[in-house]
């Protein structure tokens, strides 16, 4: 055995762990939500679009719906905005939008210039709202069940994959169980 | 316009990468001049285009370029200019980009340098480092072009993160990466020796100076992070082991250990395969810690921008790369032995200690950097690793490390007679534990078991070092600026020993609640918080809090930390306030809002932590001072004769 070899055989060893480690990865940068398979924190925040009004979680229960939250000032949530279109062109599934530590006046705007995918804004101005849900950056999205249930917790970006492999999965699976 | 010419200057920096690689290890593998010669000109292209490519994303960010995705994810109409600049490497995409320009810089000075290096180990070495930025230069084209438009454009860009917002970031990346990208060329030495199949002392003389200075750039980088985050992060410490900072300090550990097995390659012509063997994994650690940060296997907070995508490209060139030079180290290595011995004792053998116990300790950073991975990876649930296992294991091998330098310092090359001085050492011992336990019972009281130890050991390495320059300094005799630069950087270790035992044993952390007017007394100082005012920056706003610090009633400093909340990405940093009195550093950060004018506020009393920034500064101005010495000027070989047969397919 020649001993200048070693270095080698231990660096395969290191590369094969580093191999694994990364297709673990995409698992990884999600943090675990605690409310997974929880109840949604409850919320009676007002609505961005229908001045006086007030929507809270109660008003949500009976049906699955997708809770985004977004802001104005987050870049990624203008280069998810497409995809939360055709979220709602799809008509499978109801897009409740929080935005999130925003200026109402740029939010309206914003909806207006890129067009509003979503059924009801409620407006967290403080952000405490958020907090409970443990928000911990924008954009995130959470599907909840009729039961009010949170079933799937997406951060960042919503995206073509994860809309086909986590949350139509997920809607269908519900439909063909019940 | 100008986005676009930098793209197109970063693929013909590509391309001459390619020419200056292949130009490099083919012209002399085929003995083929013109080539070899062609290696400086492809080289001083692809330095030229990457300038460029830097300049064009540097005026972008200038003239706030929202079309330019980069631009409009990092800065922001707001972001004063200076910021604007330092924004450029704020990110992934602009970090990778400072890490080629870093890269062709040293290259070209390794260019400008090599004019006494035999041509062809040049041009060997210089294609080595081409290789090196091409691969860097394909990773950034392929996954992070930084010149990548928008369409439409954005009306503002979305700012820098707040916390980067700091000077600290201006001068941290590019030093700790000066580093970084230094230990590239002591790779590339190594690579190009072992393409030669011949190591001898002459290529130890050329290398050393380069792996001292990429050394003492590290040290000081690695400091400046630390720094950075004691009082920008206000987390309360300034070293967590977090993944990203061990990924700096693996290299420097292994870095150090190849400055001083260098030294016995120069002077004895041994430890030849080791000196090469840790050439090589100094620069690995390198790539490993860019890997590590950037692909976003471990969750870290520094991991800005984790990619999975970018992981593996990494991943599969570090594979290449280190695979690669380990095979052939693999091959050639058992080419180059030593017919030199030493005994036992001598200074050889010290320095073989040191380096056993430096690679152990990144050996046990590594592992525990890696354990939540591995662990991961062997479903054997999360795991995380953090104080309570790299404080000690690592202490079990710098405890050794720092009681055998200040023996090793005085042994002689080859013989192992230490009797001579065995009267010196113990003397100094001596001294050095009366100081050492005095300071440690004296000064402050209490204390850790280990704390008079630590001190000890620290004295003993100042007392020590010091006999040997001083007493030739009596004699007239001259001091090379090799052994004032080696003096210089043990005298920096012993400080950070000091430093470490005493913050280590001494802090005093506490979060308090006062209202305006209210005094608290927090280890020997009395504060008074007067209240916080409404602050306004050019892109944030926020409040700033007064507090009167005296001490037994004598005044000591007025400390004004903030919390500010910026604008654009709606983050609240907290801006600490610090005060170095006394040996004592005071750090005071604004916590909570909790009503009626009532704050919570965190003390934290570090004494002597200032001692441990201020060893990193010593220890690279003695690397400095070791790397100017004459012996590496005058390093020039005659010129070779054309009969000098290069053995290069041995």
């Amino acid at each position: 055995m020649n001993r200048f070899l070693i270095p080698l055989g231990v660096f395969a060893l290191l590369a094969v762990v580093l191999v694994i480690g990364i297709f673990h990865s995409p698992d990884k940068g999600i943090i675990v939500s605690p409310l997974l398979g929880k109840p949604a924190p409850t919320f009676a925040l007002p609505a961005l679009l229908e001045e006086q009004r007030t929507v809270s979680t109660q008003e949500l229960k009976g049906r699955w719906y997708l809770l985004n939250v977004w802001g104005t000032w987050c870049g990624e949530c203008r280069a998810e905005h497409e995809m939360l279109l055709k979220v709602k062109q799809s008509g499978t599934v109801p897009l409740i939008g929080m935005d999130w530590k925003d200026d109402d006046v740029q939010a309206r705007a914003w909806l207006v210039q890129l067009g509003n995918p979503y059924e009801t804004v409620v407006v967290d101005r403080d952000g405490r709202a958020a907090i409970d849900w443990g928000v911990y950056g924008a954009p995130e999205t959470f599907l909840v069940n009729p039961a009010g249930i949170i079933v799937y917790k997406h951060v960042g970006a919503l995206t073509d994959e994860v809309w086909t492999r986590e949350i139509l999965p997920r809607l269908t699976g519900a439909a063909v169980k019940s | 316009m100008l986005p676009e010419l930098g793209h197109f200057a970063l693929i013909l920096a590509l391309l001459l990468a390619a020419l200056q690689a292949f130009f490099g290890i083919a012209g002399p593998a085929f003995a083929r001049e013109r080539w070899t010669r062609a290696v400086t000109p492809a080289l001083a292209g692809q330095a030229v285009m990457v300038v460029t490519a830097v300049v064009c994303l540097a005026n972008a960010f200038i003239g706030n370029d929202f079309s330019v995705q980069y631009v409009a994810h990092n800065s922001n109409t707001a972001l004063p200019l200076f910021y604007r600049v330092t924004a450029l490497w704020g990110a992934h995409e602009g970090s990778l980009l400072l890490w080629i320009l870093l890269l062709s810089l040293w290259s070209v000075a390794v260019a400008i340098r090599s004019t006494s290096l035999p041509p062809n180990f040049a041009a060997r070495v210089l294609g080595v480092l081409g290789v090196v930025s091409f691969g860097f230069l394909l990773f950034t084209l392929a996954t992070s072009n930084p010149f990548v438009r928008l369409d439409p454009p954005w009306p503002d860009g979305q700012d820098l993160n707040p916390i980067l917002q700091d000077p600290g970031l201006a001068v941290h990346p590019p030093i700790l990466y000066t580093g970084y990208v230094g230990f590239a060329v002591a790779f590339a030495f190594a690579c190009a020796a072992m393409l030669e199949g011949r190591l001898d002392q002459a290529w130890a003389r050329w290398t050393r100076p380069w792996t001292t200075v990429a050394w003492a750039f590290l040290t000081c980088g690695i400091a400046l992070g630390s720094f950075w985050a004691y009082y920008e992060l206000g987390w309360g410490g300034f070293w967590f082991w977090d993944p990203v900072e061990n990924a700096s300090f693996m290299p420097w550990l292994v870095g150090t250990a190849l400055v001083h097995s260098l030294a016995v390659t120069d002077k004895r012509g041994l430890f030849k395969s080791w000196t090469l063997l840790l050439a090589i994994l100094a620069f690995s650690l390198s790539m490993l810690g860019t890997f590590l940060v950037r692909s976003g296997v471990l969750v870290s907070v520094h991991s800005f921008a984790a990619d999975p995508s970018r992981g593996m490209f990494i991943l599969v060139f570090l594979i290449l790369m280190i695979g690669g030079a380990l095979s052939l180290y693999a091959w050639r290595a058992p080419l180059l032995r030593s017919s030199a011995g030493f005994e036992l004792g001598a200074r050889e053998s010290f320095l073989l200690f040191n380096n056993v116990l430096l690679v152990i300790a990144a050996a046990t950073v590594l592992a525990g950097t890696l354990a939540p991975l591995i662990s991961d990876a062997l479903k054997l649930g999360t795991v995380s690793v953090g104080p309570p296992y790299f404080n000690p294991t690592f202490m079990l091998s710098m405890l050794p490390l720092t009681a055998l330098l200040s023996v090793g310092i005085h042994a002689n090359w080859k013989r192992g007679r230490l009797k001579d001085k065995q009267r010196t050492l113990l003397l100094s011992l001596v001294a050095a534990a009366v100081l050492g336990v005095g300071l440690s019972f004296g000064v402050y009281t209490g204390g850790h078991v280990l704390t008079p130890v630590g001190e000890t050991l620290g004295l003993w390495i100042v007392i020590a070092s010091l006999v040997d320059p001083i007493d030739r300094w009596r004699r007239g005799l001259s001091l090379s600026r090799a052994i004032v630069g080696m003096t210089i950087a043990h005298l920096g270790l012993a400080t950070a020993v000091i430093g470490l035992t005493t913050v280590q044993s001494f802090t005093v952390e506490r979060d308090v609640a006062l209202s305006p007017g209210e005094v608290t007394q927090v280890g020997s100082y009395q504060l008074r918080f007067e209240g916080v005012k409404p602050i306004e920056g050019p892109n944030y706003s926020g409040v700033g809090g007064t507090f009167l610090v005296t001490r037994n009633g004598a005044p000591v400093a007025v400390l004004t930390p903030q919390k500010r909340q910026f604008w654009v990405q709606r983050q609240v940093t907290s801006e600490t306030a610090i005060t170095f009195t006394r040996g004592n550093n005071l750090l005071l950060a604004l916590g909570d809002d909790l009503g009626a004018g009532r704050w919570s506020v965190r003390v934290q009393i570090r004494p002597l932590v200032s001692l441990v920034w201020l060893a990193a500064l010593i220890m690279a101005i003695g690397g400095a001072v070791a790397a100017s010495d004459r012996r590496y000027q005058a390093a020039k070989v005659p010129v070779p004769a054309p009969t000098s047969a290069v053995p290069g397919q041995a």
